[in-house]
């Protein structure tokens, strides 16, 4: 057939093939490795779904972000093995095998029998969207229609990295995070990356973030692009590492969420509603909630790969 | 074109259910857990393409959901990988514990 169509096959076959090697692999340094390939064909697969932001996303989160964080603990992981490595016995793979096809079968037979024509949401989308003065739908939706699930998302970021937090030892509490002597042994090669790249990723990320509002974009995947900058300066030791007591870092953190509950309650007032924004105002409101969200964003991500506070506080 | 990612979203969700219940290995585990949700994003995705009219390429209603989701199931595999690396500190090649409470 077509060559979109041999691409598409061709796609979705190494989608498939590095996921059973995700899942078969017998050292766990190669299934890491695998799945960072995997998070950046996934992105792939979401240009070809026609979602860019979502691809754009994926890209960052899960080939990047998550890849620098799975590494970090493969790495710590190896050596002392105390997890016997004992697979279940051949029976049980049997029938967990089983059950596994049964469920992707099922979910096949949905996808093949999906209603014609298929429900969607887009016109509605698109005819209310002057009225937020974005140009990009998915833009609209996360921060106009759908609000509420992304103020929430923000506030579960914060909440899961109290619970990192909370894994440190009683006496590294308030402390640095991060293993002690890492950045002494950053090799020369990492340190000029991390020189080079952060001035172009800032820019990048800032015009993400701008762009957002029209084109494919926006706070989320420049806030892991942020993110991604700084994990890669306090890796070449570059930038010391925050203690997590630093109140500077603790108001980085909440802003993204505070300024947007803030507008999101000022709305009761100017429009009536919780997170509704007043007409006129609505495309400024929107850059400035996501201008505020781009920095939680990229503090929150770091901080998660970073982990728990292990050093204490000086 | 959308029915073929689809089918590999249904044998994504499949691959990583298998590998979350044999696997020995807690961080395989949570490789394989990203996986199966994976599949659902694809498995959204693949809706949201189906539910293109003129001038878009896809929902966007589904696409912002599976954004918020990718970032938030990124939030609890660090808080899993946390915990894990928790645990091997107060079972593994740390000191066990002694007393009452962790090192």
């Amino acid at each position: 057939m077509s060559v979109a169509w041999a691409f598409d096959a061709i796609l979705a076959g190494t989608v498939l093939g590095v996921a059973a090697w995700i899942v078969v692999a017998r050292e766990t340094f190669a299934a890491v490795a695998g799945f960072i390939a995997y998070g950046l064909l996934l992105a792939l697969v979401w240009v070809r779904l026609a979602a860019p932001d979502v691809a754009l996303t994926e890209a960052a989160i899960g080939g990047g972000v998550t890849g620098v964080l799975l590494l970090g603990a493969a790495a710590r992981l190896r050596g002392g093995a105390t997890v016997p490595d004992v697979w279940p016995a051949a029976p049980l793979r049997l029938v967990a095998g089983a059950l596994c096809t049964v469920i992707a079968a099922a979910l096949a037979a949905v996808v093949l029998l999906l209603p014609e024509p298929a429900p969607t949401l887009a016109p509605q989308a698109a005819a209310a969207l002057p009225a937020t003065g974005l140009g990009n739908p998915v833009t609209g939706v996360l921060m106009a229609y759908r609000a509420l699930d992304t103020l929430l998302e923000k506030v579960v970021l914060v909440l899961a990295l109290i619970g990192v937090w909370s894994l440190a030892q009683d006496a590294s509490w308030g402390g640095v995070p991060g293993p002690q002597g890492r950045a002494a042994r950053a090799p020369d090669a990492l340190v000029f990356l991390a020189r080079l790249l952060p001035p172009v990723g800032i820019v990048v990320a800032v015009y993400l973030l701008w762009l957002g509002a029209d084109e494919p974009g926006g706070a989320f995947q420049g806030g892991a692009l942020l993110a991604a900058m700084w994990i890669l300066m306090m890796m070449a030791g570059l930038a010391a590492s925050p203690a997590v007591s630093d109140r500077r870092l603790r108001l980085a953190l909440v802003v993204g969420p505070a300024v947007f509950l803030a507008i999101g309650l000022a709305g009761f007032f100017s429009a009536g509603a919780f997170l509704a924004y007043p007409e006129p105002w609505a495309k400024p409101l929107i850059v400035l909630v996501e201008a505020a969200k781009i920095v939680s964003v990229a503090a929150a991500l770091a901080l998660l790969v970073a982990g728990p506070p292990q050093r204490s506080p000086r | 074109m959308s029915q073929l990612f689809g089918l590999a979203a249904a044998a994504l969700v499949g691959l990583g259910l298998y590998g979350l219940i044999v696997h020995p290995e807690p961080l395989r585990k949570i490789l394989a857990f990203n996986l199966l949700g994976s599949g659902v994003f694809v498995l959204f995705g693949v809706i949201a393409r189906r539910g293109a009219v003129v001038g878009t390429g896809a929902d966007p209603v589904p696409q912002a959901i599976v954004i918020t989701a990718i970032i938030v199931a990124f939030a609890a595999s660090a808080l899993a990988i946390g915990l894990l690396l928790r645990l091997r500190q107060t079972t593994g090649d740390a000191a066990p514990p002694t007393g009452d409470g962790p090192p």
